[in-house]
């Protein structure tokens, strides 16, 4: 898609190009409370290179139980679009680091396309990954988006055609998400021995970043796929340390920056190959 | 006449259905529909499916006249397309064999499915068994307590009944995990849905499998000298037997109603009735009408019935509710109750909780209607897996933990009053 102005997210793609992949860290919102969120948000902000935060839904079907469970208990205490909506509001004045919403489609049906997309825009959002909207059924969201400046990051997975890596790519904007593997979020001891032929097979006919995401689970982990791709988006290894801090009574705020911080060394230590993106 | 030329070449029907799932499943769903669409033209498929619903589940089944309960209710004429003769006990089988033969037929070797009550399972592991497939089916762990006869039943098939732990342990969380465990297996897996829910081409492909309910029924009419009744009654969880019989019938003008789950009430939570309570969302890969609150979180359910305890609704039946092909009422768990008691005595027909739901419904219409008018109602499964629940709704015997007793209700009274006058 092309504008006549570069996206914070097209920019930091761009800064970082030739020096080393981005970190693109997850978050659940509203996780393990609004407030107790908003701190974990910020120090992993200030580790990572853009932050995606989840609205939680009741039924999760792209999700590990990892993030089905910070999805509960975000739930539980009452967190919702309009909750995520003022975190990112809250996070936009302390950073100017990309921030997206990961959504599933029907809280955003639900709140209204027109309405979420300008709410979002408002918030400092600068994305939006809908991981059940093909590229299919997403032409009234794309158009929506992006009349309010918002990107919209699309799907390709290990199984997905080179003539669909193309449509998809055509319909993106901001990166392409990669998925490592054939599933749902989570963490897996190694990472998918398929995914370099996917990204070898996504260069060759998109020009946006690649992303690689879902089952990125160790700084190891990051490092390798960082060494491939744009950007590497971490969510699972995340919400697992904060769910482990929050057991021993600990900070998951703490132990989520620590382990940003790892994630991100492991991608400061390698060269990046750089693809031919442009933005 | 209406034209009526549904999906679209995207699953579409008008403004519902669709395919809103993750990229992992969207080449297998081409690569399905591609093989649906080439079974359905192949003629040895065809033969195929029907010989075993011929020689295996028993097609045609019997579309009978109950006339003692006609009699009872002043004479408008009642007949049931016997659903609960087929094997295993419902019309799920019909849809079974269907998906089992296509899931050969692309090669691959394991199937999964998810089932509330067990109906659909026992019938996916039944065809499994059938055609040498691996078997696995998702279930709520609180389905799997309530339902623990065929929890074993389907083991006996062959088939691993894997709890489902997440969310409200029902349903919807079993198509949940079903979802998740088709994105990493794809390959090698065939995910066999229940209903005409799901993404495209699910609920055009189950429709199609389920239409042999109405073509059957319009046949038997035929070769019975009967004129088409005046209204087709079928229950609706997710809407798959409703769907089988009206969709043979789309053209004609005959009255179409689905009975849904009325619960207790019309509260939150208290009731299953998606098209009547609901509002347009996405849930289960398409685009329908949708239990959910104003935040699009999508609601608890209940039902007496585990089959119709279900938050969402077959698309095409959303595209009916809107173009008015069809209409969408609701009867609560009382009154299915009492349809089931009033069949098993005045015509020795246990029904299903779910089926009893359109039996209810039914009973209220031939009590406004005309003599000489007709209704078929589709009785799609039987009651043998509700016994035990009867037993408790019905004489206020509680056996199984948890549960609330009517030890007081009309049920029981009428009942007795029931006892009496036959």
């Amino acid at each position: 898609m092309s504008r006549k102005y570069k996206s914070r997210i097209e920019q930091c793609f761009a800064a970082l190009r030739g020096e080393r992949a981005a970190l693109i860290a997850y978050l659940t919102g509203g996780f393990p409370g609004v407030t107790a969120c908003l701190e974990i948000a910020s120090r992993l902000i200030s580790q990572a290179d853009m932050l995606e935060l989840g609205i939680p839904f009741s039924d999760p079907v792209m999700d590990g139980p990892v993030i089905q469970e910070t999805s509960r208990l975000s739930l539980e205490r009452g967190c919702g679009v309009e909750e995520c909506l003022g975190l990112a509001a809250e996070l936009r004045r302390g950073t100017e680091k990309p921030l997206l919403l990961m959504s599933y489609y029907n809280p955003v049906f639900r709140y209204g396309l027109e309405g979420f997309a300008a709410a979002a825009r408002a918030s400092g959002v600068d994305g939006v990954i809908v991981p059940d909207l093909p590229p299919e059924e997403m032409d009234e969201w794309g158009k929506t988006a992006s009349k309010h400046g918002l990107d919209t990051p699309l799907f390709i997975s290990p199984n997905t055609p080179q003539e669909r890596i193309r449509i998809i790519s055509e319909k993106a904007s901001g990166f392409l998400y990669c998925v490592t593997t054939m599933g749902v979020t989570g963490l897996r001891p190694t990472l998918d021995s398929g995914l370099s032929s996917l990204i070898a097979r996504a260069r060759s006919c998109a020009r946006l970043p690649l992303a690689v995401g879902v089952g990125v689970s160790s700084p190891q982990q990051c490092g390798e796929a960082g060494k491939m791709a744009d950007g590497v988006i971490v969510g699972s290894a995340f919400m697992r340390a904060a769910l482990d801090a929050l057991e021993r009574g600990e900070s998951p705020a703490a132990m989520v920056e620590h382990l940003a911080w790892r994630m991100r060394r492991s991608l400061e230590e390698i060269l990046p190959q750089t693809g031919e993106f442009t933005i | 006449m209406i034209n009526y030329q549904q999906p679209d070449g995207q699953g579409h029907f008008g403004e519902f259905g669709g395919r809103f799932v993750p990229e992992t499943l969207m080449p297998p769903l081409l690569e399905l529909e591609k093989a649906y669409l080439e079974a359905r033209e192949d003629e040895s498929f065809g033969m195929e499916l029907e010989r075993l619903l011929r020689d295996y589940a028993g097609r045609p089944t019997p579309l009978y006249e109950a006339k003692r309960l006609s009699a009872a209710l002043g004479g408008v004429r009642i007949f049931l397309k016997r659903e609960d003769l087929c094997h295993t006990g419902s019309h799920k089988i019909n849809n079974t064999l269907g998906q089992a033969l296509l899931t050969k037929r692309m090669g691959k070797r394991r199937i999964i499915a998810e089932t509330g009550a067990g109906q659909h399972g026992v019938a996916t592991a039944t065809a499994a068994a059938l055609l040498g497939l691996e078997c696995d089916i998702y279930m709520g762990e609180e389905d799997m307590r309530r339902q623990a006869l065929n929890v074993f039943r389907m083991e006996l098939l062959g088939a691993r009944v894997i709890g489902v732990s997440s969310g409200s342990r029902t349903l919807k969380d079993a198509i949940n995990e079903s979802l998740r465990d088709w994105v990493s297996s794809v390959g090698q897996t065939h995910y066999c849905i229940g209903s005409v829910v799901g993404p495209h081409p699910f609920p055009m492909m189950v429709r199609d499998f389920q239409s042999v309910i109405g073509r059957e029924a319009r046949e038997q009419l035929e070769e019975k000298g009967l004129p088409l009744p005046d209204c087709l009654v079928a229950c609706v969880g997710g809407g798959s037997n409703s769907m089988g019989l009206f969709y043979p019938f789309i053209h004609e003008p005959v009255r179409k109603v689905g009975v849904e789950a009325g619960g207790t009430g019309s509260q939150p939570g208290e009731h299953g009735s998606t098209l009547c309570y609901g509002e347009i969302g996405v849930l289960h890969g398409a685009k329908s009408y949708l239990l959910q609150d104003e935040r699009g979180q999508v609601m608890a359910t209940h039902s007496v019935s585990a089959g119709l305890d279900y938050p969402g609704v077959g698309p095409e039946h959303a595209h009916f509710k809107e173009r008015g092909l069809a209409e969408y009422v609701n009867v609560s768990d009382e009154e299915a109750l009492e349809a089931a008691a009033e069949l098993s005595r005045r015509e020795g027909i246990i029904p299903a909780l779910e089926s009893a739901h359109a039996l209810a419904y039914a009973i209220k219409l031939a009590r406004e209607m005309g003599r000489g008018s007709s209704i078929l109602v589709c009785l799609s499964g039987r009651g043998d897996k509700d016994v035990e629940i009867m037993r408790e709704r019905l004489r206020g015997e509680k056996s199984v933990e948890n549960s609330e007793s009517l030890s007081n209700s009309s049920l029981t009274k009428m009942l007795s009053r029931s006892a009496r006058d036959v």
